[in-house]
């Protein structure tokens, strides 16, 4: 950054004004900070409700904490020299003094812009994993995977809604997402035809779903309360209406849920396929649809190891 | 080419420019396929008949090889349409005549009854909260309101029937078909103006991808909207 040298008439040094400028500068950018840390850090997207959205919180945090006293400096520089260095009423108008390079200015800029950049890219490529994949789809074998027990919720997206299946309850499948507080999730993604996305926004969790095929995505919950579950890849005529509500509830109330649930829908759960990992393996024929092909291997026998299934 | 010849293409030219506005004006503001008004003159707190058939082909218009739903308008007669205005905070009973045959579904969970008033239907008048499509004529379409939390199955027609429907759309009751009747309830008075998209979850559109295009992505035939009115 070259700058203006002190032939002004009014004679003032450099040094002055940069001393001015940080004297405004360094104030402001504290002010910030704390404003941002201590004020705007509970309200910025997604939330608290999971240990990944509250990782994305930080994140967003941290990167508008960087980038704003950047901007801070910037914009104060416009205006300062917009005040200070206009050209005087009435005065002749002469060309400015020759802009020069100052090595010190430059190298610091250098140095220091190359030092927030990298350690933009060491910060988002740790958090990107941390904590246990940081809510992103990780596909049928997760790297970073939670310590300890995970309650595994298979979602099934298909054209238009979201189906829930709860393979260590029993294994029923239903509408309403309920998940207990303080638990470590396991949402098993998949697709009964086309790609679609399951996004539950305070949850801080985004998985694709794929036909026949489980995309893992691990979060851990920490407040009870209502979420939000959209679609988030384009699949068709309702795609916009492809969304519900999801619920983290206290343990307890979580348990009788599922229980009743269980009990509710026994009748229709032994008509269900047998729970797989591997995806959602449809129903026998894959009912009026090219997408499950003459060769595929999920054939009636395959499914249910008979023609039809002995209900 | 004479004035009087000239002056008649370019009136000619003018009727027909116009013609073409006024139709795509009216097109749009028409509204297609119709909405069918169940709300209009209702008197709160008296049920609402809701008649709807489902055939396997419509046997005309655009796409005659559609499968789709028709509704029974409130003077008797089969409209190609599945939009409804219906009022708010009201019971609605509903019959379906399922004219189509049936499949194992892609999902069982559409086998079961949600949502509805006691939580079951009928079929051909027999109570049932589940079918189980593994088994017999399996299901052939849904009806299921997915904001409200209504699904209920409806059986196919066995492939074996002597008289299956084979004729344009409506199909005529004397043809082989199910009768499933249900009742749901419109939402209340700060949902009027809230209008509910409802669809098959059968994925029924024959030799598209998945069988989710054709029909089941054209509003009118395997999906449409009820808008509830105060
Ligand atoms: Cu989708
Ligand atoms: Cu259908």
């Amino acid at each position: 950054m070259a700058r203006r040298q002190s032939s002004s008439p009014d004679a003032v040094s450099n040094k002055t004004h940069t001393a001015r400028l940080m004297g405004m500068w360094v104030p402001l950018m504290v002010v910030t900070e704390l404003v941002f840390w201590f004020v705007l850090q509970p309200h910025i997207p997604p939330g608290r409700q999971s240990d990944s959205a509250q990782g994305q919180q930080f994140d967003i945090t941290v990167l508008s904490m960087i980038a704003t006293p950047v901007f801070e400096l910037v914009i104060m520089y416009f205006i300062y020299s917009l005040l200070v260095w206009r050209h005087p009423k009435g005065a002749p108008l002469v060309d400015g003094p020759p802009i020069r390079s100052n090595m010190k200015i430059q190298t610091a800029w250098m140095v220091i812009t190359s030092a927030m950049v990298f350690g933009a890219f060491v910060f988002g490529t740790y958090e990107l994993v941390v904590p246990a994949g940081a809510g992103g789809g990780e596909g049928p074998n997760p790297i970073w995977k939670p310590s300890g027990k995970v309650l595994p919720v298979q979602v099934i997206a298909q054209q238009w809604r979201f189906t829930y299946r709860y393979p260590t309850l029993g294994g029923f499948e239903t509408s309403q997402l309920v998940i207990p507080n303080h638990t470590e999730i396991a949402f098993h993604v998949t697709s009964l035809d086309v790609v679609h996305n399951f996004w539950a926004y305070q949850l801080g969790v985004k998985a694709d779903a794929n036909p026949q095929s489980d995309n893992v995505a691990y979060t851990h919950t920490n407040q009870v309360g209502r979420f939000t579950v959209r679609c988030a890849e384009l699949c068709g005529i309702w795609h916009g209406a492809m969304y519900n509500y999801g619920h983290v509830v206290p343990r307890a109330q979580f348990s009788s849920w599922a229980t009743s649930t269980k009990a509710r829908l026994a009748s229709n759960t032994k008509n269900l396929p047998p729970f797989s990992y591997a995806g959602y393996v449809p129903s026998a024929n894959g009912a009026a649809g090219s997408f499950y092909s003459p060769q595929d291997k999920f054939g009636p026998l395959e499914t249910y190891g008979a023609a039809t299934p002995t209900s | 080419m004479g004035k009087g010849a000239r002056l008649g293409l370019v009136l000619a030219l003018f009727v027909a420019a116009f013609g073409l506005v006024t139709y795509a004006v009216v097109a749009y503001v028409v509204p297609k396929p119709p909405v069918i008004d169940f709300a209009a003159g209702h008197s709160a707190g008296t049920p609402v008949d809701l008649h709807l058939q489902v055939v396997g082909s419509l046997g005309y218009g655009p796409h005659p090889t559609y499968v789709s739903y028709l509704t029974m308008n409130p003077s008797g007669k089969w409209v190609h349409t599945t939009r409804w205005d219906l009022p708010a905070n009201t019971q609605v009973n509903v019959t379906i005549d399922q004219y189509d045959s049936g499949s194992p579904l892609r999902n069982q969970y559409f086998g079961g009854v949600t949502g509805t008033l006691g939580g079951k239907a009928t079929l051909n008048g027999k109570s049932f909260t589940v079918l189980n499509a593994n088994n017999g004529a399996g299901v052939g379409h849904t009806f299921t309101m997915p904001a409200l939390g209504v699904s209920v199955p409806l059986w196919g027609v066995s492939s074996t029937a002597k008289n299956a429907c084979n004729q344009a759309a409506p199909c005529p009751s004397s043809a082989a078909h199910e009768v499933v009747k249900f009742s749901f309830m419109t939402p209340g008075s700060q949902s009027v103006g809230h209008t509910y998209r409802w669809q098959c979850f059968v994925p029924c559109g024959l030799a598209t991808v998945d069988g989710n295009g054709g029909p089941m992505q054209a509003i009118g035939y395997m999906g449409g909207f009820m808008t509830v009115e105060g």
